[in-house]
């Protein structure tokens, strides 16, 4: 057993963890984080990414040891006081989920796309999300919430 | 009330989901995220071998290992039947084999599942699954569909001979065949529905539950439908009555067919919580629901298409060898007879039709409904060979379709393949829609001035029509089709005292959005406030039975269900209200949840007032049984027959092989809309799917019956980048068969798109003498057609 310490969503969290304990399974089963889901065992779809330090990770490629002494943000620490991240409001307003098992990884990765891009191309969100999979939407409506978030993002004036 | 304060109708409305914050902000509630007190978790162990006699399994050291409760083999669970298959279609005769719960004696396919651990965490449970010592005996393996009915092929069954399951045919071989010998042209090709994996993000599993006092199972399931997975699973599976089960779906992430099926996880989470006196999950990993969960299409299939040159096509004849896998999934045999032969003159009028359609077991996963089921593969073949065709004699691939589509008045149209006639049509109108979109003159322009460039442009059509809603029951259960059930669905209203409604439906959204398209119809046809109605599903204690969800049934059947409820309680709201008003009841008018005397609408009562009359009960017409609470069970007459012409742009470098997809237009029409936000996702997500299909995914097993595209890594379900944005719309023909006028859009897109793709392709690749070529059409597969056509020309 290691002993770690993770702040998660601003709250800090001390625990023992085997040393092989994936950081998404920490998230799920130890602090019942379940909004972060496993969609594949090879890190390809994307599912389970959660920012570490700001930076955008798929959490079944980490271990939660790797993870000791950071800063883990998760869709459950995006919408603040009540009110949804432009991001949220977008996948909403755009039709950009069906079963939304695939939601709370696209979310955390478009989250990070725009931070590195606030203005990006249809073509640049495409490219950014390349490493989340979904199987509803067939993408259509994740770039337009994406780019409904990015408008907003920069303060412009969204119709819903 | 005056025009201003006339509720808008929502129904036609693009209303934003209610299904979507909880799953916007981490809460939804899938089923890994359920935790219950004292549960333990499985792991199974799989076969490595596609074929083989175990001749042994020690579990000895696996049992000892820390935090083991228990280790089970197939032997230890004999008291439990093979799982059912529901849909006997085709004649299928004295040669189903279902799969065991765990295999015993022998193994069929890579990934069978031969013992079970069960541990106090996920991590020791697969562990113990590794310290399992099994020995087998491999045999000699077949995973081809056509090889495996060929003599000296390797047996799978011993009461299937030739490994057929069954021999299945529609339409008229006697015309066909002289349809085709008398044709001026007759146009021959082997085509390929290559093995698809379904793949919804999330993948199966299971929790159960066992309660000794009370003998009760409760079962949380990733099901698309949890009432069938109840009445199989206690009355075929367990020889247990129906009422000890409830069976709950949580929120499913996403299902296209796979999540249909009864499976063994199902069954053995069951049997082990009862044995081992706690609850069970099972959740299985991504390279498991791709080594055992079912797959979709696998067609072998010869085809000849004869005409004249005129165009006008006059036969069509079809065999085709469908890979059901190992064993029979739920209903296997149903998809490659009903859902395909049925259908394989798509939208034309041909005279004369032949299909024949051999069933056949091999060393591979399962083979059942994906997205589509049956309707993707013959309308992939019926628009490739008029393309085909079109080819050959020189004409317009859009001329063909305009001269031999089924014409609008000739509906309701037999297609002489024992299918019920399609409802209602517009083939031309959707073709010219979607034409129009395209700038299909200027295109051919482009493509003429592009080639003497040396670029390579291609444009695919696809004119599809299909089938959903399917029903009735008399046609679709037995002694009919052979689906051993009824096909209809069920839907209770109730209006609360407080006025508000609660709809249970016996249809099980995953994705598809009906809590909110529900909810649209009942707020229009109550007169309700839309947050005034709520939705419930999922759960066998609570809904009526129903069938589930798919085959693009939600609605057409479902929604209809729920409609023809809402007329009930409007009939018993109007004879209450003229009790109150002491007026006749046939003289009450319901209208925006109000009712009055005709001519007399400033004296009405509301909808709240006459629910609390119905529920406080002191004073209701004589004889009249308290709350307004009525339920339907809604048979159609008929099916539904969506349809609409997708097309595909694409430009193929013929150095490299590789396809760029440019541009992507679908008309669809699916009768009238409810929502045309969720019906333009639904067909977004199907075409992806489609457009997967032709492009990039493909099922590969080698020789000895390994699963080479076995992870995400292998299989390439296309990501964000991989896709073009759709262009999507709409012409409207309503459907007679049901009230709402109402068809189905879940499946269209997939339905519809690989061949508007492959069409493309082989358009953009005509100057190089290619005329056919498999799908998908990856880059290697592309290089490889246009060097074989250039060595043959």
């Amino acid at each position: 057993m290691a002993t770690i310490t993770v702040t998660v969503n601003g709250k800090s969290y001390t625990s023992d963890v085997e040393p092989r304990t994936l950081l998404v399974h920490y998230l799920r089963e130890h602090l019942n984080l379940t909004g972060t889901h496993i969609g594949c065992d090879t890190s390809q779809c994307g599912a389970c990414v959660v920012l570490v330090d700001g930076v955008s990770v798929k959490s079944c490629t980490m271990l939660a040891v790797q993870a000791d002494g950071s800063n883990v943000l998760t869709i459950e620490g995006l919408a603040q006081n009540g009110r949804l991240h432009p991001l949220q409001e977008g996948f909403w307003e755009r039709h950009g989920l069906q079963c939304g098992y695939c939601t709370p990884g696209m979310i955390m990765a478009a989250y990070d796309l725009l931070q590195q891009n606030p203005n990006p191309t249809d073509e640049e969100v495409r490219h950014g999300l390349e490493g989340n999979l979904c199987r509803c939407t067939g993408y259509h409506n994740i770039v337009r919430a994406v780019q409904y978030a990015a408008a907003k993002m920069r303060g412009e004036e969204v119709t819903a | 009330m005056t025009a201003e304060t006339m509720p808008t109708r929502l129904v036609g409305q693009a209303i934003k989901r209610r299904e979507d914050p909880q799953l916007i902000t981490g809460q939804g509630r899938f089923l890994d995220d359920i935790k219950l007190p004292g549960m333990t978790h499985a792991c199974v162990l799989r076969s490595p071998y596609a074929h083989a006699k175990i001749k042994s399994i020690d579990t000895s050291k696996a049992k000892a290992h820390p935090g083991v409760i228990a280790v089970f083999t197939g032997e230890d669970m004999l008291d439990l039947n093979p799982l059912p298959c529901a849909w006997q279609a085709g004649r299928v005769k004295n040669n189903v084999n279902t799969p065991r719960v765990l295999a015993v004696g022998e193994v069929h396919f890579a990934g069978d599942a031969v013992a079970l651990v069960i541990a106090e965490d996920r991590y020791t449970a697969r562990d113990a699954c590794d310290l399992i010592d099994v020995e087998y005996e491999p045999l000699p393996v077949v995973v081809d569909a056509k090889k495996a009915t060929e003599p000296g092929a390797p047996q799978l069954h011993d009461n299937a001979p030739n490994n057929i399951v069954m021999e299945w045919e529609a339409g008229d071989k006697a015309k066909a065949d002289a349809a085709i010998a008398a044709a001026e042209v007759v146009v021959h090709e082997q085509i390929i529905n290559q093995r698809l994996i379904p793949t919804p993000m999330e993948t199966r599993g299971a929790i159960a539950r066992y309660e000794p006092a009370t003998g009760e199972f409760t079962l949380w399931t990733t099901s698309q439908a949890p009432h069938v997975m109840r009445l199989l699973l206690t009355a075929f599976v367990f020889g247990i009555p129906e009422t000890k089960l409830r069976v709950i779906s949580p929120n499913v992430g996403g299902g296209f067919g796979q999540k249909i099926f009864c499976y063994n996880d199902m069954a053995f989470t069951m049997w082990a919580a009862r044995k081992i006196g706690r609850p069970v999950k099972f959740v299985e990993d991504r390279s498991e629901n791709y080594k055992y969960s079912t797959h979709g299409r696998d067609h072998i299939t010869d085809v000849e298409i004869a005409g004249n040159r005129d165009g006008t096509i006059t036969g069509l004849r079809v065999t085709t060898y469908a890979n059901l896998g190992a064993y029979l999934s739920t209903i296997a045999p149903g998809i490659p007879t009903t859902l395909y032969g049925r259908i394989i003159t798509g939208a034309y009028r041909i005279p004369a039709a032949h299909v024949k359609v051999y069933g056949v077991y091999t060393n591979t996963a399962m083979v059942d409904a994906y997205r589509g089921a049956g309707r993707p593969e013959a309308s992939y073949l019926i628009e490739r060979m008029v393309d085909r065709f079109a080819a050959e004699i020189g004409m317009d691939p859009a001329e063909v379709r305009r001269k031999n589509f089924i014409p609008p008045d000739a509906f309701p149209y037999d297609n002489g393949l024992g299918l019920l006639p399609y409802d209602s049509g517009n083939y031309e109108a959707a073709l010219d829609k979607a034409l129009e979109i395209v700038g299909y003159a200027d295109f051919r322009r482009q493509q003429e001035e592009a080639r003497k460039q040396g670029k390579y442009l291609g444009l695919g059509l696809s004119s599809y029509v299909e089938i959903c809603g399917v029903a009735p029951s008399k046609w679709i259960g037995l002694p009919g089709e052979g689906w051993g059930a009824g096909l209809w669905e069920s839907a209770n209203v109730r209006v609360h005292l407080t006025g508000k409604v609660v709809v249970t439906t016996g249809s099980l959204p995953h994705g598809q959005g009906v809590e909110t398209t529900f909810a649209q119809i009942v707020a229009d046809e109550l007169g309700v406030p839309y947050d005034d109605v709520v939705i419930e599903h999922s759960d066998t204690a609570g809904t009526p039975f129903g069938y589930g969800t798919y085959g693009s049934r939600s609605l057409a059947v479902g929604g209809t269900a729920v409609y023809r409820s809402v007329a009930k309680i409007k009939e018993k709201a109007k004879k209450i209200a003229a009790h109150m008003l002491e007026a006749n009841p046939d003289d009450m008018v319901y209208e925006h949840g109000r009712v009055y005397v005709k001519g007399s609408p400033d004296r009405a009562k509301t909808l709240a007032e006459i629910a609390l009359q119905a529920s406080v009960a002191y004073d209701l017409p004589e004889g009249m049984e308290p709350f307004l609470d009525e339920t339907s069970y809604y048979d159609p007459p008929n099916c539904t027959f969506p349809f609409g012409t997708h097309i595909a742009i694409v430009e193929v470098d013929p150095d490299t092989g590789i396809v760029d997809l440019k541009r992507y237009v679908a008309v669809d029409d699916c009768g009238n809309v409810i929502n045309p936000l969720v019906v333009d996702g639904q067909i977004h997500g199907g075409i992806a799917q489609g457009v997967a299909q032709a492009l990039y995914e493909r099922a590969v097993y080698d020789e000895n019956g390994q699963l080479i595209s076995g992870t995400l890594m292998d299989y390439a379900v296309p990501a964000a980048h991989m896709l073009p944005p759709f262009e999507t719309a709409r012409t409207v023909t309503p459907s007679p068969v049901n009230p709402m006028g109402v068809k189905g859009a879940g499946e269209a897109g997939t339905i519809a798109s690989a061949q508007a793709v492959m069409n493309a392709v082989i358009d953009a690749l005509s100057p190089f003498g290619v005329k056919h070529m498999q799908m998908p059409a990856t880059p290697e597969n592309v290089w490889k057609a246009i060097r074989s056509a250039q060595a043959t020309s």
